[in-house]
């Protein structure tokens, strides 16, 4: 079986992020890139399941140059294979989809792993839309995955409680923080990354049906404001939080 | 999840490849999120984080430079340096116990040992499976070992090996010892097993520093170790040396992280304290500090990278080798102390990282060599009159 992950290289979540003076699109300077955090426990799930039934990975990214460290990083935990569907222009969701399952369906993968959603732009749509496209079942943040022969059983988070699944391959499935624990990548894992080739491909173009037309900052947080230090400011608190912030 | 703490004004980075990159930020991770968040409580209960290692091994973190035919991952001495600044930013008793395992256990095998010696311990100290302790020091003899009483006899099918060794890193623990004793007046590196009859190795307690690190005793009485657990290979006192200069590379490097989280912290606060009309760090006297911090670890780095360049060249002389150790424990060691002055009273606190580095770089600064005794190496060398008897 062939299993594909699909990884993006976003902002690491530790950055500042400051927007660019088009005022479309976030500033690069002294930005560091990191792989995707949802991204990890797909890759941790896609090395699992290999580990489990035998078959083969491969980490598909879209994007540019700057991709290839994520891939790497992919390649280090010990996935097989990378592939870059190299772009450097501006994509909406199902754009992105688009290549992805072109490239999907190439390396006929019958099981695809994606975080289920990147940090970069929050759209968590494009393992869904993928889905859609590749004709293949499709479940979403997921926090338990088994296989067993065709048969998937997954373990889906949803508001307030649980929902259990059963449907079967060919499918996607995006994690969620507890899927599992992904693993640091070795020295010999780094070593035996090095020595392998990231396959560079053009991605497969299509149109944009969505743009983004502006970014802006949150307002600036205001100064607090002490009212007291004991249980004698609860009143004063409620009334303030009553009143004035229209919270309560 | 990175949160890579990256502090680097000469863009240094650049002069990194990416595999060495790549080690350093994936250690980076490990420390912060599997060390950092619990070594205070573990320093604090003067306990080892025991459930690390097999993570620690299965990074590939020990033996990091030694052959991939014994389970290493045979990377170059820039990527073990990093690996070891990385570990002691989280703490320098989780580093002692990389540099222990690799620098004083693994690569005296590799070096002195045979085949089967090689073959039967390194993979198991690779993975973390077996832990090992190095032996030199005795309660008579640190700065000069020269002297040790520690001796083995030649009796039938082996050696009877008595005396003691005192500071010992691991050596409760430990499943192997590298013990350094002399037979016939020479000295040669034995290992001792675990649970060998005579042979025991009581815990130090009441230490205030490297509180998070096992420290012991060895004591042998009557010990026999047999013919093939003596390390063919050593002879004299400068095998033992040899593995010095290894675990002194990696401390070089290591104290640098303590450099880092110290000066990280203080750099935070000093922009967020806010004494008289504002943030310490606008007050000239505080930027000076800081200024004298970012300004040794610069140092520090580009001394450690120069030094491992050499290394890998086969080029990095012992002397190299001291003037790092020795330069970059007592900037180390600076820099915690003035990081705690900027702190003020939450400086003592342990909700910050800065007094316990302070506290371990005291042992940092002493063991492997003190500063003095560096000074004296690197004081022969350029004079050509030794200051001490060799
Ligand atoms: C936590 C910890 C862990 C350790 N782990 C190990 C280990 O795993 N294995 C091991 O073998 N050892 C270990 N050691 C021992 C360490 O290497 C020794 O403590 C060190 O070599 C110094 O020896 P000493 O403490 O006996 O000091 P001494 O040699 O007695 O020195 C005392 C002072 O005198 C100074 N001095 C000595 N000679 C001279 C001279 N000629 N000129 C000027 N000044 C001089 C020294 O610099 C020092 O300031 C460890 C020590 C500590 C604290």
């Amino acid at each position: 079986m062939k299993i594909a992950v699909c990884v993006s290289h976003v902002p690491d979540t530790a950055s500042k992020i400051y927007i660019g003076s088009d005022g479309k699109s976030i500033d690069q300077t002294g930005l560091t890139y990191v792989v995707n955090p949802y991204d990890e426990f797909a890759i941790e799930e896609a090395l699992k399941t290999k580990e489990k039934f035998g078959g083969e990975t491969v980490a598909i990214s879209l994007g540019t140059d700057a991709n290839k460290e994520t891939l790497r990083k992919a390649l280090a935990m010990g996935i097989d294979n990378a592939v870059l569907l190299k772009d450097d222009k501006y994509r909406d969701s199902l754009s992105v989809a688009k290549a992805l399952a072109d490239e999907i369906k190439a390396q006929g993968a019958e099981l695809v792993f994606f975080g289920k959603q990147s940090v970069d732009f929050d759209n968590s749509v494009v393992g869904q839309l993928t889905a859609e496209l590749l004709g293949y079942n499709c479940v979403s943040v997921v926090v338990s995955f088994s296989l067993d022969g065709n048969k998937i059983t997954c373990e889906r988070e949803i508001e307030g409680g649980k929902e259990f699944i059963e449907t079967s391959l060919p499918a996607v499935i995006t994690a969620q923080k507890g899927l599992n624990e992904p693993r640091y990548a070795s020295l010999k894992g780094i070593m035996a990354a090095k020595k392998k080739v990231i396959i560079e491909k053009p991605a497969l173009q299509s149109e944009n049906f969505v743009e983004v037309i502006a970014m802006k900052r949150p307002p600036t947080k205001q100064a607090g404001r002490i009212i007291g230090t004991d249980v004698s400011a609860v009143p004063e608190l409620v009334k303030i939080l009553h009143e004035e912030a229209k919270v309560i | 999840m990175t949160l890579i703490n990256k502090i680097d004004y000469y863009n240094i980075e650049s002069l990194l490849s990416e595999e060495e990159k790549m080690v350093r930020d994936t250690v980076s991770d490990f420390v912060n999120s599997e060390v950092i968040p619990i070594i205070e409580k573990y320093y604090h209960d003067e306990k080892f984080p025991f459930h690390l290692i097999p993570k620690l091994g299965e990074m590939g973190l020990f033996g990091i430079t030694l052959p991939q035919k014994y389970g290493c991952a045979e990377m170059n001495n820039v990527a073990y340096g990093l690996a070891m600044q990385e570990l002691e930013r989280g703490d320098s008793g989780l580093r002692s116990f990389a540099s222990v395992q690799s620098a004083l256990v693994m690569y005296p095998i590799y070096t002195f040992g045979n085949e089967e010696q090689k073959n039967y311990w390194l993979p198991k100290l690779a993975t973390g499976e077996k832990i090992g302790c190095f032996g030199l020091t005795e309660p008579d003899y640190g700065s000069n070992p020269g002297g040790m009483v520690t001796h083995a006899e030649k009796v039938d099918g082996g050696y009877l090996l008595n005396g003691a060794k005192m500071w010992i890193t691991n050596g409760t623990i430990a499943d192997v010892a590298v013990v350094w004793a002399k037979l016939d007046g020479v000295v040669h590196g034995f290992l001792v097993e675990k649970g060998t009859k005579g042979f025991e190795a009581p815990e130090m307690k009441g230490k205030h520093s490297l509180k998070a690190s096992v420290t012991s005793e060895l004591v042998f009485q009557d010990v026999f170790i047999p013919e093939e657990n003596l390390l063919p290979n050593s002879r004299g006192l400068k095998s033992a040396l040899m593995c010095l200069s290894q675990a002194r590379y990696g401390i070089a490097w290591g104290v640098v992280g303590s450099m880092m989280a110290c000066y990280d912290t203080a750099l935070e606060y000093a922009k967020s304290r806010k004494q008289f009309s504002k943030p310490i760090a606008a007050y000239q006297i505080t930027q000076e500090k800081l200024v004298y911090m970012i300004t040794e670890i610069t140092k520090a780095q580009l001394l450690n990278l120069q030094l491992g360049r050499l290394k890998d060249k086969n080029q990095a002389k012992f002397t190299h080798i001291s003037m790092a150790k020795r330069n970059n424990c007592e900037k180390a060691l600076d820099i915690a102390r003035v990081a705690r002055e900027i702190l003020g009273a939450n400086g003592i606190l342990n909700e910050y990282p800065i007094m316990r580095h302070m506290n371990n770089l005291e042992s940092v600064k002493t063991y492997e060599g003190t500063h003095e005794m560096h000074t004296l190496i690197i004081g022969e060398d350029i004079t050509g009159f030794p200051a001490y008897d060799n």
